[in-house]
């Protein structure tokens, strides 16, 4: 055998970093190779498959008892969708009429938008456990939402166009993180008080990360989001504001990236 | 207004920073940003037209007004007059030609630099090919010293990354550990942490102090944080090395990242009245990437690869330890696929080497990018081939806590076994001395007294 490996693989108990893979000349082993080419296909994977939208609606519609439409952002496809995060943020012309057929003289606390993002495995891994756990905490609490929309091709601020067109204080965006080589699946979620299509700074997003198996639980998650939604709905804030506040209450909140 | 034409072609430029823009090698974030050529025809024609321009006109026309941008300011008002008059008369397609040239020596070059502008490297930086930037980024050396001496010809540093996504400490000097006996770590071993959290950070610097000094290596710790954090981790007394910061080209752009010169200046200050250096004096450290000023909405209407070779311009009045080029962190709405994360990487370092930097380059790139492994064998062979300073050394080259992939400690033995290339003198003589690398420079095959020296210190 020519791998020359490393008597320190103890020290893999305090650590998911790579450490410990062995040599073979200044190379890495075959294994370990392999092993890195598949945790990046699966993360290449997570990017540019396409989640079961229907399905997914389904689900939402059972869940919430009411119609989720599937919506489209400007972004044409993936390859434009990557390139191009101005169009992803604004909903296709099409897709704004229709939600503001069917908002008109509604209002609600708020709008939850489903977006890919940049992780279809997110969804489709999360995305139903998490909405399971909401509703029940939303109904407890009283928080009065618009339907759910789906938005292909979505990121973060297609959220605030949602909010403004179905007449809602607060945007939530539940959507795919960018996905790391060991979290290809995790889930985000923004909240956004009375936000503005094109004029909402990141600093106005309150951000709950890392939803996924092995990272925050969607009952936990749901909490936080329940609790961002009514401190946000009673101070009229979002953002930093808001975030250290929680911090401070509930010790540890992540604060994801954007998009 | 500067136009281009021929028998069947006609192009005009209305000013400057379009020109520029324009006769950049295409990459999306200057699509985004709506400045870039609208086809191959009007680039090559804009690569004609600026060949042509004179390099005073850099002199005379700010791309971003000095009254208005500290940058600018800072660029304008510590250039040397002198080192580089008898080249100022060029033209920029002249200024290649010269570069190119065999009695242009590295001495030469770096002789001039104090007086090439960042605008003037970035013309014409963008009418060379890979090749030309390859060719005469490896003709410079710009040493820098703290602990040891970085830049020689000759010579590969890495950077070793342990970042851990709680910023565990036992997690991150399991990572220490890997690094240090794959031989890595001669740049510095520097942590991004997780939060900006004060006692932890502090805590992170602690570990790097006792880990250094323990083992007697001859290297520089530092976490990545705000500057404004380091400075007040000096004033309670933390073991600080280095001072970091990100900068980028603008003073909008700084802005946005909560730092201006005055603070660097008094970071400086601060970290070299403590003075932990024994081999020399350099000890900031700045990270740097195109896309950075757009992504924050302070571009001013000049495209990507000019505003990053202005950051240098910001970088050299503070004489740095170490300058790294972030390549491919911020995502292909700004640099696409494999080859343009290649050419924007050769530009970098090319501009900052002419500018007289100690570059180094995160040769990295993210999942939603069109890149990989192959893409980073490739541009990190180049890299050394060029001569960059150094690079990263990650664990396997995953970063389980910035969630992106750059080069591992495997990559630096492959690329110095390949080169003859070695670690910084010091280090190696320690890796050496201590048995850790065999003396054809690999990893010895029984490490165990080795890993128990450094184990024992860290109580693991």
């Amino acid at each position: 055998m020519s791998i020359i490996g490393n008597p320190w693989t103890g020290l893999k108990q305090y650590t998911d970093a790579r450490i410990a893979l062995g040599r073979t000349g200044a190379s890495l082993p075959t294994a370990e190779h392999l092993d890195f080419q598949m945790s990046h296909a699966l993360a290449r994977d997570a990017v540019h498959q396409l989640p079961d939208y229907e399905a997914l609606k389904k689900g939402a519609e059972e869940i919430f008892q009411m119609p989720c439409p599937l919506l489209d952002s400007r972004a044409a496809d993936r390859t434009v969708y990557l390139q191009r995060p101005d169009l992803g943020r604004r909903l296709s012309r099409e897709s704004a009429a229709a939600l503001k057929a069917d908002g008109e003289g509604k209002e609600y606390d708020f709008s939850l938008t489903i977006g890919d993002g940049l992780s279809a495995r997110a969804l489709e891994g999360n995305l139903i456990p998490f909405l399971k756990a909401l509703v029940p905490e939303l109904t407890a609490a009283g928080l009065k939402s618009a339907p759910p929309v789906m938005v292909r091709q979505c990121r973060v601020a297609c959220g605030d166009e949602v909010a403004a067109l179905q007449s809602s204080k607060i945007s939530v965006v539940l959507i795919g993180e960018r996905p790391g080589l060991s979290s290809p699946d995790s889930l985000g979620v923004y909240l956004t008080w009375a936000p503005e299509p094109g004029e909402t700074g990141d600093d106005k997003r309150n951000c709950i990360s890392n939803i996924r198996g092995r990272g925050m639980t969607p009952e936990e998650g749901s909490r936080k989001l329940v609790w961002l939604l009514k401190e946000s709905l009673t101070r009229k804030i979002s953002g930093v504001a808001l975030k250290d506040e929680q911090q401070s209450l509930e010790g540890n909140t992540i604060m994801g990236e954007l998009d | 207004m500067y136009t281009y034409s021929s028998a069947y072609i006609n192009y005009r430029f209305e000013t400057l920073a379009q020109l520029m823009a324009c006769a950049s090698p295409l990459r999306s974030g200057d699509v985004l940003a709506g400045v870039a050529a609208s086809c191959e025809t009007e680039r090559a024609a804009a690569q004609h037209c600026l060949a042509d321009l004179p390099l005073k006109t850099f002199l005379k026309e700010d791309l971003i007004s000095y009254d208005s941008d500290e940058v600018t300011r800072i660029i304008m008002d510590s250039r040397d007059r002198e080192v580089f008059r008898d080249q100022e008369s060029m033209t920029v397609g002249e200024f290649r030609n010269w570069l190119l040239s065999e009695q242009t020596t590295g001495e030469v070059l770096k002789k001039a630099a104090p007086g090439i502008t960042p605008e003037m490297a970035a013309a014409v930086s963008k009418i060379m090919k890979n090749q030309d930037l390859i060719l005469v980024s490896s003709k410079i050396r710009n040493v820098t010293a703290f602990r040891n001496t970085l830049g020689l010809g000759g010579r590969l540093s890495t950077r070793l990354q342990p970042n851990h996504p709680t910023d565990d400490l036992k997690g991150i000097a399991a990572s220490v550990i890997d690094g240090l006996l794959y031989g890595s770590g001669d740049a510095v071993i520097g942590i991004n942490p997780a939060t900006d959290n004060l006692n932890t950070i502090s805590d992170m610097l602690k570990m790097l102090d006792e880990i250094i000094r323990g083992n007697a290596i001859p290297t520089q710790g530092c976490v990545l944080t705000h500057v404004t954090t380091t400075l007040d981790l000096i004033n309670k007394g933390a073991p600080v090395d280095l001072v970091f910061q990100s900068i980028g080209g603008t003073e909008k752009l700084n802005a946005s990242f909560g730092v201006s010169a005055s603070i660097l200046k008094e970071a400086k200050q601060a970290a070299e009245e403590i003075g932990r250096g024994s081999c020399g004096n350099n000890l900031m450290y700045f990270e740097t990437g195109q896309g950075a000023a757009l992504s924050a909405d302070a571009a001013h209407g000049v495209d990507q690869q000019t505003l990053e070779a202005r950051a240098y311009g910001l970088a050299r009045a503070f004489d740095p330890l170490l300058v790294n080029t972030v390549v491919g962190f911020i995502g292909p709405e700004y640099l696409y696929d494999g080859k343009q994360i290649t050419r924007a990487g050769l530009e970098d370092h090319f501009c900052g080497k002419l500018l007289g930097l100690p570059m180094g380059m995160d040769i990295c790139y993210t999942n939603h990018a069109e890149a990989d492994q192959n893409d980073m064998d490739v541009l990190m062979t180049l890299m050394g081939t060029a001569g960059c300073n150094f690079i990263m050394g990650i664990p396997g080259g995953d970063d389980i806590m910035l969630n992106y992939q750059t080069t591992s400690y495997h990559d630096a033995l492959y690329l110095r076994r390949l080169l003859g290339l070695r670690p910084a003198p010091e280090f190696e003589e320690w890796l050496t001395a201590k048995g850790i690398f065999t003396p054809d420079l690999l990893p010895a095959e029984n490490q165990r007294l080795q890993l128990g020296e450094i184990k024992g210190g860290l109580g693991l």
